[in-house]
């Protein structure tokens, strides 16, 4: 998974063409913590169509709340580098999943 | 083949690694199921204070970590899916996942208690964005902003505390004119210099552009409304037991929460009941945790009189 963060976020997401998933964690999140290898997982299955970026909360608190996150775990889709779909709280991999299925 | 479990989890907060401590450390077969994050509430929970023997550094992460190592040490599996039902009329009782049908002697539900949500405008819409329901989670955004806190038992007063680190101002929002949290908790409260408090007042409608910017709060006895500038809604009115799918199969109470016998057992014969999610008087890491060992213990005495 790439690392995103407030210096490369227009690199890595604005310009992608391809679908770009983020996962908004942070180092006291546990179900955030949780969730990780399964999107790990999730990455190895669709990597050709859809770039996998992972963005830690809490080194940029002020880019999260640029993109209108306040609470984790938050999961947001960009394609052609606008946001097409978000979920957050009651996250499950397959939700992730069903996220993904939806716009690929 | 489909294995044929002893014991057979539903949950892994405090009650159910307690249970699977004691039931693996016993040599029954056992595995925990968990659909999101292992130690429940526990595991969102910052500082644990009252937990025998959890003292210096003790925090709710830290405690269950150690739990499900313990487990593992006694050759607990984990499997990481969501029950989509149970079926436990015959000797052989089943739990279907989104991915399987598992198969087991017993099942113990220790599927805990989740937060009541407000059930006003703007809340679901603004989850994640604004309005939390835990703290630990989510208070590093608010670093410097402010925050309202709507409650006032243990939960909403701790939670309001911890909120202290981060934000600016911490306003706790309560329906009553006196809280209903622990002395201890209250004098902290009261004592902190970054928290207020609003009496009498619920909430009505949180709004705002793409993120929490205020909420309508009214006033239960003069039903006044008003307006507060707000970044952050956290919500702690109270628990419901995660017990919904179990509904019209075991005996629950009027409010949802299973009832079981001193040894945790329900009125199904090999179902048992153990933590938030039963009928009790006090709902804590010590009580989930001793429910868990009765569970465990019970459903062994259960299996051996099943073989006999």
């Amino acid at each position: 998974m790439v690392e995103v963060n407030k210096d490369n976020f227009d690199e890595v997401v604005k310009k992608e063409e391809k679908l770009v998933l983020i996962d908004f964690w942070g180092p006291k999140c546990e179900q955030c913590l949780a969730l990780m290898p399964e999107v790990e997982k999730l990455e190895q299955k669709y990597a050709d169509k859809v770039k996998f970026c992972k963005l830690d909360a809490s080194q940029n608190r002020r880019l999260c709340i640029s993109l209108k996150v306040l609470g984790l775990p938050t999961f947001q889709l960009y394609k052609n580098g606008e946001k097409v779909d978000e979920i957050s709280k009651d996250v499950t991999i397959e939700k992730i999943e069903e996220m993904i299925k939806k716009h690929i | 083949m489909t294995t044929l479990y002893d014991c057979l989890i539903i949950g892994g907060g405090p009650a159910g690694l307690s249970a699977a401590i004691y039931a693996s450390r016993a040599k029954l077969n056992t595995v925990v199921f968990e659909k999101s994050k292992i130690g429940g509430q526990a595991a969102i929970t910052d500082d644990i204070e009252n937990y025998p023997g959890s003292m210096e550094e003790a925090t709710g992460p830290k405690i269950v970590k150690r739990m499900r190592e313990q487990a593992e040490f006694f050759g607990t599996q984990f499997i990481m899916e969501e029950i989509r039902g149970i079926d436990i009329n015959g000797k052989i009782k089943k739990v279907v996942t989104n991915r399987w049908c598992y198969e087991g002697k017993t099942i113990i539900i220790a599927t805990g208690a989740e937060h009541i949500r407000l059930n006003v405008p703007g809340e679901k819409e603004f989850i994640g964005k604004g309005v939390s329901y835990c703290a630990t989670c989510d208070a590093d955004f608010f670093t410097d902003l402010d925050v309202i806190v709507v409650g006032g038992g243990d939960s909403a007063i701790q939670e309001a505390l911890y909120l202290t680190k981060f934000a600016e101002n911490v306003t706790i929002l309560h329906r009553r004119d006196k809280l209903r949290a622990n002395k201890c908790l209250q004098d902290k409260a009261f004592k902190n210099p970054k928290i207020k408090f609003i009496w009498n007042s619920v909430v009505e409608k949180i709004e705002g552009d793409g993120i929490v910017e205020k909420v309508i709060i009214r006033n239960v006895k003069t039903g006044e409304l008003n307006e507060v500038k707000t970044d952050g809604v956290f919500v702690f009115i109270g628990m419901k037991p995660t017990t919904e799918i179990f509904k019209d199969l075991i005996d629950m109470d009027e409010k949802g929460y299973i009832l079981t016998d001193e040894n945790m057992r329900t009125n199904v014969p090999g179902v048992f009941a153990a933590g938030d999610c039963r009928a009790k008087l006090l709902r804590q890491i010590v009580t989930a945790a001793a429910d868990g060992a009765i569970a465990a213990v019970a459903a062994e005495r259960y299996i051996e009189e099943l073989e006999c």
